[in-house]
């Protein structure tokens, strides 16, 4: 019985995989790759934010968000719009009509900064933004379709329209906000030229910090009783609900929690590449982006992160060599996880690879194992859990 | 007789689900410490009465008064706090969890989101645990998948996350469908000794187990009362005997 009273954020299993994780992200994968592929693989990992936050809310939560696109976007726009009045300072674009504003705005004959530009011009109000922005539009959602008990397929349904509703607003007023090009041309963060070979190296380490501490967030969470009390809802909502629960309540905090999480990748996105746009706002990359994390493994925060770097990897290798067989290879990708290997990446370890990582380090193992005599009722459950 | 010696007063209760009337003006009482068994044919109601005393089903007309509190006006999980349990029909535990874990998330603290996140298995909670685990006889599978005990066993198990929540008032939908023989003697005595500082609402159709439990017998039909007593008085009501034997 006292086994219960002991709850450690995290199992030996799970221990080793953040271990693996921190070690392949921080040294392998800095020392093995050239500046730009390490780049690029830091612009997976913008992605496995938005993966990680559907592990919360769609795998733990069962609540599928086809509109994760929206809060990625926000949060990119929030980092993107302070970077874009950085780089259009007055003489940086002395040759404009109206010096002082974002080059797209002159184009379009604005001749002065919208309002909601101005706050923009702080960088801790930006970063704020970032996060509260994109946080504050999901718990508004949140709290118009689960205070009025939609759920499921209906809820899918009105993310997409979300996505959708946003990019054609964002398209449709290119002088506020760049139109179908973006925000673009980003050059520098308080003086600091992000666009240099050194400046992205930073940034990648800076992304794959953050990365960690959402994902040790994010395992918070779920140790903790919300984590328990997601499954219960997802599995019996009625009984949760009639056990003195304000379910809604926690479908919205998990709802922007996973939106928040999302807007921190989206950021993470824009300080890398450079630009933002509504390309990575719309249906197709929010459905991509679920795809991430059903290829990661809905139930494994470590999957979304695989996941995340898996698929992207795929698709730069396959638009590289054959650029018309990606989509083909998307689709096959989503029928063989739907179909063949349901629980993603993550189900594919803990079926095959980790009890043959048990079988050799068994004796390491037991050894670790009289050392730590006190492991939580988790782990023991499932041993062969990441 | 005096208002205040009621638990549960439920008056004039209507539901009308477009124009049918599933529950047509009832009106029933419930004493402290009474074990309430309803009884009637299919669709007469019964498990309507839960829905609407629970919060699940919104009524048309009518009242009902817990404690002197009016039930009719608050939101589901109010009513929980307010005291009031209730078993579903099919037993509905939480598969994906272990037997402690459904014990857990029923403990009544740490309810609001982030009281959640703060929540804390301290002693208060084990002992808890323990002893309602104990009472419907599942202190040996605590470690257990809920989904991996058998039919019976998740009868006790949900009977048991009320029990934990102290209800002053516990509602229970067939407790003993699908039992054996055996376990239905086990629930009977566990009804018995659940409810000497509660009052207990059952529906049931085994009419062996409902003697052997029941103080008072209400029989529904159509939406109605059609009798109410002791179970003699109920079993020699000409008008019970004619629902059930047909006309």
């Amino acid at each position: 019985m006292s086994n219960f009273s002991k709850q450690s954020l995290f199992s030996r299993n799970e221990l080793c995989g953040l271990i693996v994780m921190a070690v392949l992200l921080l040294l392998v994968l800095p020392l093995a790759l050239d500046g730009f592929r390490l780049n690029l693989v830091g612009k997976y990992l913008s992605y496995a934010f938005v993966a990680m936050g559907l592990v919360l809310c769609w795998g733990y939560g069962g609540i599928l968000s086809l509109g994760q696109g929206v809060f990625f976007g926000l949060g990119g726009y929030c980092m993107a719009m302070f970077l874009k009045l950085e780089a259009s300072s007055p003489e940086n674009t002395a040759i404009q009509s109206t010096p002082g504003i974002p080059d797209f705005m002159d184009w379009n004959q604005l001749t002065a900064l919208p309002w909601f530009w101005e706050p923009f011009n702080n960088l801790g109000f930006s970063i704020l933004a970032v996060v509260l922005v994109p946080g504050l539009f999901a718990f508004l959602i949140g709290l118009a379709m689960f205070k009025r008990r939609v759920g499921g397929v209906y809820f899918a349904i009105i993310t997409q329209a979300i996505a959708a509703i946003l990019t054609i607003l964002i398209v449709g007023s290119q002088g506020m906000t760049g139109g179908i090009n973006g925000i673009t041309d980003l050059r520098t963060l308080l003086g600091w030229d992000i666009r240099t070979d050194s400046a992205k190296f930073i940034l990648y380490f800076v992304c794959v910090f953050f990365l960690l501490g959402c994902l040790v967030l994010c395992q918070f969470v779920l140790k903790s009783k919300l984590g328990r009390l997601l499954v219960a809802v997802r599995d019996t909502e009625e009984r949760v609900r009639f056990s003195g629960y304000n379910v809604d309540n926690f479908k919205i905090f998990i709802f922007t929690f996973a939106a928040m999480l999302s807007a921190v990748g989206g950021a993470m996105f824009t300080l890398q590449v450079g630009f933002m746009s509504p390309s990575f706002v719309g249906i197709v990359p929010s459905i991509e982006m679920v795809i991430f994390c059903a290829v990661g493994g809905r139930l494994s925060l470590f999957g979304a992160v695989y996941g995340a770097l898996a698929v992207n990897f795929a698709k730069t290798t396959l638009s590289e060599a054959l650029p018309e067989v990606w989509l083909f290879a998307l689709g096959a990708m989503f029928i063989a996880v739907v179909s063949v290997f349901p629980n993603g990446l993550a189900g594919l370890h803990r079926a095959y690879i980790g009890p043959v990582l048990n079988r050799y380090f068994g004796s390491t193992v037991a050894a670790i194992k009289q050392k730590l005599p006190s492991r939580d009722s988790l782990s023991n459950s499932n041993p062969g859990a990441q | 007789m005096k208002a205040k010696d009621f638990v549960l007063e439920v008056e004039g209760l209507t539901v009308s689900f477009d124009g049918f009337k599933a529950v047509n003006d009832l009106s029933f009482y419930v004493e402290e410490g009474e074990i309430r068994v309803i009884i009637g044919p299919n669709g007469a109601g019964k498990t309507t009465v839960l829905d609407l005393i629970c919060g699940r089903t919104k009524s048309t007309e009518g009242s009902i008064k817990f404690c002197g509190k009016e039930l009719t006006k608050m939101t589901e999980h109010g009513i929980v706090h307010s005291g009031v349990g209730r078993k579903f029909q099919n037993p509905s535990v939480y598969e994906d969890l272990t037997v402690f874990e459904n014990f857990e998330l029923s403990f009544p603290r740490g309810r609001s989101v982030f009281g959640a996140l703060g929540f804390k298995r301290d002693k208060e909670v084990m002992k808890a645990i323990e002893e309602t685990a104990e009472m419907v006889f599942l202190n040996d599978l605590l470690d257990m998948q809920a989904s991996l005990l058998s039919h019976g066993q998740k009868q006790w198990l949900e009977i048991g996350m009320l029990l934990i929540q102290q209800p002053s008032l516990l509602m229970l939908d067939e407790p003993v469908a699908g039992m054996s023989v055996a376990e239905r003697k086990k629930t009977a005595e566990l009804l018995r000794k659940i409810t000497e500082n509660r009052s207990v609402i059952v529906i049931e159709h085994d009419m062996n187990f409902v003697a052997d439990i029941a103080d008072r017998v209400t029989v529904m039909h159509q939406g109605k009362v059609l009798s109410e007593g002791s179970m003699d008085h109920v079993q020699n009501d000409p008008k019970v005997v004619e629902v059930y034997l047909g006309h």
